[in-house]
């Protein structure tokens, strides 16, 4: 937290403000109640550095001494609140059952209490009096905390440990002091932060209206009622004091939020511009395939990481033509739904297309608007998550609707209708019924069948599906397999299917590229990458897949882990986890052999795997690099 | 939604009885009590005593209570022992000023916020730095301290605004609208600020969301991404801080009355507070809790609203 320079500024500055104020009688150039008839409502000088007031009074002793009287509001608010809240917070949480409900319910009483009321309320019963009103302001910012308190106690009790420890028969006491307490500080001092601030604003309004600490008791709040007095005549008056209260709240504030975000530890602040359009660089070399509908040539995307802008995908190139059902397979992190959001030019915020070429039906999409113009319309898109994909404050049928309207445009009529005529056609009963529920109220895949409309309403020509079916139930993966294979039928659609899930792709696709790290290792049609995979990642995969395993035996995994996009290796990206990996593969660009036509693979030994018959059998662990 | 209107009930009707419970109770632990206060330093304990028995102050605490009560709940909140004046009428005159004050700077504050953060979270940059200030601007400055200033420099110093006061629409509605604009806008800061700051968030993690993407993907338009589907879904929570933030006025207006010299509410609180008019603050403390209970009433059904999952339930 230290290590951050706006709170090492508010804490230096609080620190100087409590010394300020304690050392008055020894610091303070004057007595704070002495007059100087001689310089009544002076600007800063060197006898008094901030001004006098209309008697005449140094207005920086008098911030000095009635700073005191502020601390020591604020110290007793925050004392309140801390017992009151904290404790009622612990055992609530900690206890939960009826006293939790009881709790709570006075915490949301009390929340709704307006502040100041009570504060007159309990000013007009006990007189002037600071004290009665800063444990006032206590006990009104305690809920608050309480709440805070009660939500990170209720976290700690489910966890294994403070569970074991009921079990081992601890008391409760020495549960909340020795295990929930230490966890919860955090949250206590952000809230203890804000209360502060809040205790010192509500301080300095009750002096302002006369109602704290009497004159000629100089207090921060009084002063500015003081100096409203003679805002015609010396305006600058208002100045020194409104900074001094400006600024301890807001110090208070950003300690709270220091306290917070270093709790929370963000390293990397999360990019805040919008998603970034890219700006495709001129095309490389390699013209597009002349009968493709989408060819990517050289793709590269760089992204910003934790460590620095890195390149994630990195020089994919490939094919669909139309009505084709290309697969696109490799594990999380190759950088396959990358490529999935280059092609519509949507990249994620910070993310750049640094190389490379899209070419739709042989036009080059160079510019954020020609993207525009083919996303819906030519491209479209359903993704992995299926609800989530799908606005949860609109109706299904005005989802639809939006996208009708867009592309095809019409009277509300015809568009519903054509609404209604996409929901059938994706296979969900009762169109006109579905077109009235909210997204929540839809099955995982009943909901994709509406994401799959919502594609459809533009009659693409291409449709990605990135992941369609990985966060479904296996029937209902079936079934929407199934029906993208139907609506590829029907509407002669290309389909470029992104899974990690070699199975599936095979299924559903013609031809597969498989990817990774960033790169495309493999691609031939999926009954030959299934018989005779030309890349040892690719058949390492086919080794993870239950489907192809004979019942009751072992299943493989690839040994290590998916290097991180600042960890590539040199050479091929695979070697590390590669039994088959010699020295060549360690260094230098790995060219791209094309073993029998349409079969590329981007592998030094791929004769070497065609030679071993069961390439199961290959020890994988032997030369695992890791 | 019935379910969340029936727990704000469960809530708020107790709260009512309870501010006015504990502004009874309080009063008893007062020293002195309104016959004292009436009688002044000068009085004969037969007089004393007399006095408490026409108040009804020699009767037990809790019979006491239910005497209030049952005025209360036809209307009639007492009548002042200091000045006199029956503590309904002086509220109902007075709830006026203090209503418009608040809803306008309402108003004002949701204008500003939500075009604020709306703007600042699609176009990020320089604004969105701007709305972090702002918002620490907003919960640093006092609302006292910034209407001062902002008689200094548009009344003192350009001339172009009344300084303090207040104008009765129906005796000049041009009067009335230059007399609320200080006013107005030295309380909208710090709401303003708070509603621009929960806008930009709302908005931002909206727009990060699946279902923008897809929209995205699909061809949605940038302008109906935004308008239509963002702020719709950033709005749920908005609903909620401007809630809140109206609460908060109630607070901000008893500074801001007393700054610019209005005839409103939180005015009359002060000087009853100052007074120790006791049957006068009740009045008034009961009245403000009647007005959060509504608004948070009217958040709920707006929340319920905007958001399809809990007006289902």
């Amino acid at each position: 937290m230290l290590r951050r320079p706006v709170a090492v500024a508010a804490l230096a500055y609080l620190v100087l403000v409590v010394v300020a104020a304690v050392a008055a009688p020894l610091l303070a150039p004057h007595a704070p109640e002495a007059t100087d008839l001689d310089h009544v409502l002076s600007t800063p000088s060197g006898l008094h550095p901030l001004g006098t007031d209309s008697l005449g009074r140094d207005v920086l002793s008098r911030l000095m001494y009635g700073g005191q009287v502020s601390l020591a509001g604020v110290a007793v608010a925050v004392a309140t609140m801390l017992v009151l809240g904290v404790s009622a917070g612990l055992v609530a949480g900690f206890v939960g059952g009826w006293v939790d409900r009881v709790a709570t319910w006075v915490i949301d009483l009390m929340l709704s209490i307006p502040v100041i009321i009570t504060l007159l309320v309990v000013l007009s019963v006990v007189g002037s009096n600071e004290t009665a009103a800063m444990v006032t302001v206590g006990v009104l910012a305690a809920p608050a905390l309480a709440r805070v308190v009660r939500g990170a106690t209720m976290a700690v009790r489910r966890e294994t440990f403070v569970a074991a420890a009921r079990v081992a028969g601890l008391p409760t006491s020495r549960i909340i002091a020795g295990q929930v307490l230490p966890r919860v500080t955090g949250p206590i001092i952000v809230q203890a932060a804000i209360g502060a601030g809040g205790a010192l604003m509500a301080q300095a309004g009750i002096e302002f209206l006369g109602l704290g600490v009497p004159p000629p008791t100089p207090t921060w709040g009084g002063m500015v009622t003081d100096a409203s007095q003679v805002v015609d005549q010396q305006a600058w008056l208002l100045v020194p004091t409104g900074l001094v209260i400006g600024l301890t709240v807001l110090a208070f504030g950003l300690l709270g939020d220091a306290v917070r975000d270093a709790a929370a530890d963000r390293t990397t602040r999360a990019p805040r511009s919008r998603t970034q359009l890219p700006v495709v660089p001129p095309s490389t070399s390699d013209a597009p395939a002349p009968d493709a509908l989408l060819s990517l040539r050289d793709i590269t995307v760089a992204l910003p990481t934790a460590h620095g802008m890195c390149t994630v995908v990195d020089g994919v190139s490939l094919d669909v033509r139309p009505g084709e059902t290309v697969g696109l397979v490799g594990e999380s992190g190759c950088g396959k739904s990358i490529t999935g959001r280059a092609i519509l030019g949507l990249l994620p915020p910070g993310g750049v297309l640094t190389g490379g070429a899209v070419y739709l039906d042989g036009e080059h999409l160079r510019t954020p608007k020609a993207f525009r113009a083919v996303r819906g319309s030519r491209i479209a898109l359903i993704s992995q998550e299926h609800v989530g994909s799908l606005d949860p404050v609109l109706t299904v049928g005005h989802q639809v609707d939006e996208l009708v309207r867009r592309h095809h445009g019409g009277s509300r009529n015809t568009v519903r209708a054509r609404t209604l005529e996409l929901l059938a056609s994706v296979r969900l009963p009762n169109p006109a019924t579905v077109a009235r529920r909210y997204p929540h109220e839809l099955s995982g895949g009943m909901a994709q069948r509406v994401a799959i409309a919502l594609a459809l309403a533009g009659d693409p020509e291409l449709l990605i599906a990135d992941e369609p079916t990985t966060a479904l139930d296996v029937t209902v993966q079936a079934e929407i397999l199934a029906l993208l294979r139907q609506l590829q039928a029907e509407r002669g659609m290309a389909i470029l299917l992104i899974s990690h899930d070699l199975g599936v792709v095979a299924d559903v696709c013609r031809r597969a590229y498989v990817m990774y790290a960033g790169r495309v290792v493999e691609t031939a049609p999926s009954a030959t990458l299934f018989e005779e995979p030309r890349h040892p990642y690719t058949a390492g995969l086919l080794d993870c897949s239950p489907r192809r395993r004979p019942p009751r035996t072992r299943l493989a995994a690839i040994p290590g882990m998916v290097p991180e996009p600042w960890d590539r290796p040199t050479g091929c990206h695979f070697h590390p986890r590669c039994p088959l990996a010699t020295a060549e593969c360690m260094t230098g660009e790995i060219p791209v052999a094309e073993p029998t036509a349409g079969h590329r693979t981007r592998c030094l030994h791929h004769t070497d795997l065609a030679k071993g018959e069961d390439h199961a059998d290959v020890d994988v662990r032997v030369l695992a690099g890791d | 939604m019935l379910r969340l209107i029936l727990r704000r009930l469960l809530i708020s009707v107790p709260l009512v009885f309870l501010v006015s419970l504990l502004t009874f109770l309080l009063q008893a632990l007062a020293p002195g009590d309104t016959a004292r206060t009436i009688l002044g330093n000068t009085y004969t304990p037969e007089g004393y005593a007399q006095l408490r028995q026409q108040l009804g102050l020699d009767e037990p605490l809790l019979t006491q209570y239910w005497h209030w009560l049952s005025g209360a709940l036809h209307g009639d909140l007492g009548v002042s022992p200091i000045s006199g004046l029956d503590v309904g009428e002086q509220i109902t005159t007075r709830l006026g000023v203090t209503l418009s004050l608040i809803v306008w700077c309402t108003v004002l504050a949701a204008v500003v916020g939500v075009t604020l953060g709306v703007v600042s979270a699609v176009r990020g940059g320089a604004l969105g730095r701007l709305v972090d200030a702002l918002s620490l601007v907003g919960f640093a400055v006092p609302v006292f301290w910034f209407g001062l200033v902002l008689v200094t420099v548009f009344a003192v110093t350009l001339r172009l605004l009344p300084a303090t006061g207040y104008v009765d629409p129906a005796t000049s509605l041009s009067g009335w609208a230059q007399s609320m604009v200080l006013p107005v806008v030295a309380l909208a800061l710090a709401p303003a600020a708070v509603i621009a700051k929960q806008t930009r968030d709302g908005m931002l993690d909206a727009l990060g969301r699946d279902f923008v993407h897809s929209l995205r993907a699909n061809g949605a338009s940038e302008r109906s991404i935004v308008f239509r589907h963002a702020l719709r879904n950033a709005a749920i929570p908005v609903v909620t801080v401007i809630g809140l933030v109206f609460v908060g006025m109630l607070t901000g207006t008893v500074l801001v009355e007393s700054v610019f010299a209005m005839p409103g509410l939180g005015g009359l609180a002060v000087q009853s507070t100052v007074q120790h008019d006791l049957p006068m603050i009740q009045g008034v403390a009961v009245t403000f809790t009647v007005v959060v209970v509504l608004v948070n009433l009217l958040v709920d059904i707006a929340y319920g609203w905007l958001n399809p999952k809990v007006r289902a339930s």
